[in-house]
């Protein structure tokens, strides 16, 4: 299944640096591709030097692209952790 | 033969082999291989990468158990480097295409990610640059087959030159077998200097060249007492040495008798003798070396080397364990003093230019009243084990004072509805470091119980000497007349208003300058573990009459060069100096 959604970043940490790592820490969790797209760049969003290097800051505008068996799950929960806005996580 | 000469940073004489550690820069020969030996090549990175893992994996679990899982942490980020898909497929891409060494492909891929990342606008990033290149060593080290011999498995003893040394370097070494530290850069409170102090490891600072002068196996006389280092001594120098070292170690057995003594002057003055620590598990060598208490736990070691902050509880503990192990002796532990020189690993500080003036310590820490408020509960709820006290660091003026009670006013208050215990009486003090702070110490002593002077950022700030930068290290006087006189008028004005007056800077380890500290009226001192000995020596050979002269007098010069001079012209009369200074 390939499921595609426009996110805007509402967790006040953006997507980059820390925030980047629980973000991988999810995707590869999952068996389905992911694949997060800024702009004209496009990372693995299992890959947490690609998805530093595109380091999305809190309200930037992401396209996530979920391609796999278990793509609406892995959407589910990397869509909620994009835009939760409370309390900072626990990103051990 | 060849003498250098750096930065005294902890005392002792060491006589041994150098172990150099590499410069810190990826570089790797260019090498081409041969279409069939691709697979070969793969096979190699694929191994190294497994190597790394297990290495990281062992670090991580090694510094989890016997520093604490917050300090491990950091290596479960450096695995995830590790683990990046992305990079091990582009470097297995590129070795099929390009046909060079896996080595040579790794550390190219590696300089691309860096590079861009330097590029990007956010300190933290750039700071992870460092973790990055701390995996991509490891991984080329593997690859290369090792000639840097890593510290934790060390066969023999040895006297380590690196350019600098990191946290985690002393943290996995083998203390066994490391019995000296040379560095090029770093100043006496580098945290090199302040570990070595620490671990009771002479060490040499800001020798500048010291790793492109010394190759691993030469032999090496290391003097941290006087901050010197011999490159292949004769042997004139070898035996003039070895009996400077026994000297110094019956000079060192002797003051073990001070231990159970108290530090007090021939004429029955008492001062509070205490130590310095930045970890819980330093407890034993304070007390071993008979420090009536601890006089600065630097708390901001809690925050580094880890990735998220630390909780509650995790401080909680961490104070308990301290304020447990020296019961009834008190502790001072000082808030937060974040930013710098000290690397915080997990916060996205912006880029300052002058850090040392910036958004740091107590400024920081006002700015982040939740994140200070769960350090001043922790606090709190610790200080009801054992004797606590709490201090604020960077304080320029009575508001900060003023609003961090505030804060703690509120932390009480929160513990209170909870119904949990703490020591409602527990002193509460300003360190005073900022010139500003020192001259409104009047001000600022009705808010407080008592006042610590910390010389190491009150001399940098007096006399706008930054610390870390060897270039100006002969402006860093102790014994400016300045600096003299700033102290002169903290204790003074301490005193009139009925608060007690500590030290707690390197300034107070410096055996020259303990009969001005006690002549001008200090309560307490507080100092490295090993120092306190001598220190005890120093106070007990003399009188208070006597301190209160040379004080004075001290303060009559027009220049540090001669304060330092009188200091020691007044040693070789009477008062001893100690062995291991010359």
């Amino acid at each position: 299944m390939l499921i595609k959604k426009n996110i805007k970043i509402t967790n006040p940490q953006g997507l980059h640096a820390r925030p980047a790592s629980a973000f991988v820490k999810i995707a590869n969790k999952y068996e389905s591709e992911v694949v997060v797209r800024k702009g004209q760049e496009m990372v693995s969003g299992k890959s947490i030097m690609s998805l530093m290097t595109l380091a999305a800051n809190h309200g930037s505008f992401l396209e996530i692209e979920v391609n796999g068996p278990d793509a609406e799950e892995a959407m589910k929960e990397l869509e909620a952790f994009l835009t939760h806005d409370g309390e900072e996580g626990d990103l051990r | 033969m060849k003498l250098l000469n750096g930065i005294a940073a902890s005392p002792g004489i060491v006589i041994g082999k150098a172990l150099v550690l590499d410069s810190e820069d990826i570089s790797i020969q260019q090498k081409t291989i041969k279409e069939s030996s691709i697979p070969k090549e793969i096979t190699r990175l694929q191994d190294a990468l497994t190597m790394t893992r297990a290495e990281i994996m062992g670090i991580r679990d090694k510094i989890s158990h016997e520093i604490g899982q917050e300090h491990g942490d950091i290596f479960n980020a450096h695995l995830m480097v590790l683990e990046d898909r992305v990079i091990i497929e582009e470097v297995m891409e590129r070795i099929k295409k390009e046909k060079f060494s896996a080595e040579y492909i790794f550390s190219q891929v590696l300089k691309k990610y860096i590079q861009s990342f330097l590029k990007i606008d956010d300190e933290y990033l750039r700071e992870r640059v460092s973790d990055i290149s701390d995996v991509g060593r490891r991984v080329i080290r593997h690859l290369v087959g090792d000639q840097r011999s890593s510290l934790t498995d060390l066969k023999e003893k040895v006297i380590v030159v690196a350019y600098d040394l990191s946290p985690s370097d002393t943290a996995v070494m083998n203390r066994k077998n490391v019995i000296g530290f040379a560095t090029d850069i770093g100043g006496r409170t580098s945290h090199t200097a302040i570990m070595a102090k620490s671990l009771e490891i002479p060490a040499v600072v800001g020798l500048e060249k010291a790793t492109h002068t010394i190759k691993t196996g030469d032999l090496i006389i290391l003097d941290g007492s006087a901050g010197t280092i011999i490159l292949n001594p004769g042997a004139a120098e070898l035996s003039k040495y070895r009996q400077e070292q026994l000297r110094y170690s019956d000079f060192n057995k002797g003051l073990k008798r001070f231990k159970d003594l108290p530090c007090i002057t021939k004429d029955g003055r008492r001062l509070e003798l205490a130590a310095n620590i930045e970890l819980p598990s330093e407890t034993d060598s304070v007390l071993s070396h008979g420090a009536d208490g601890i006089g600065l736990y630097r708390s901001e070691f809690l925050y580094m080397n880890r990735v998220g902050l630390p909780s509650e509880e995790d401080q909680y503990q961490a104070y308990k364990t301290v304020v447990l192990a020296m019961a009834p002796k008190p502790v001072i532990v000082r808030t937060f003093d974040l930013g710098g020189d000290k690397f915080l690993s997990h916060l996205e500080m912006p880029h300052e230019m002058n850090p040392f003036l910036g958004w740091r310590a107590i400024r920081f820490c006002l700015a982040t009243p939740d994140i200070f408020k769960v350090q001043l509960r922790a606090i709190l709820r610790a200080s009801a084990h054992g004797k606590l006290r709490l201090m604020y660091p960077m304080i320029s003026g009575v508001g900060e004072v003023r609003q961090a009670n505030k804060l703690l006013e509120e932390a009480r208050n929160e513990l209170r509805a909870k119904r949990i215990h703490f020591d409602p009486k527990m002193e509460i003090g300003a360190m005073i470091e900022i010139p500003s702070a020192a001259l409104t110490c009047d001000i600022l002593a009705s808010e407080v119980d008592f006042f610590s002077i910390g010389t190491n950022d009150l001399i940098q700030y007096a006399l706008a000497v930054d610390r870390i930068n060897e270039k100006i290290a002969y402006l860093y006087e102790p014994a400016h007349p300045a600096v003299l006189r700033l102290l002169k008028m903290i204790i003074d004005t301490g005193h009139s208003k009925k608060i007690w007056v500590g030290i707690c800077g390197e300034m107070s380890g410096d055996p020259l300058l303990t009969p001005v500290l006690v002549g001008l009226g200090i309560d307490e001192i507080s100092t490295s573990p090993v120092m306190v000995p001598e220190i005890k020596k120093i106070v007990r050979s003399m009188t208070f009459t006597e301190a209160e002269d040379i004080a004075k007098h001290a303060l009559t010069f027009n220049t540090g060069d001669e304060v330092i001079h009188f200091l020691k012209t007044k040693y070789q009369q009477g008062l001893r100096l100690s062995a291991g200074k010359k």
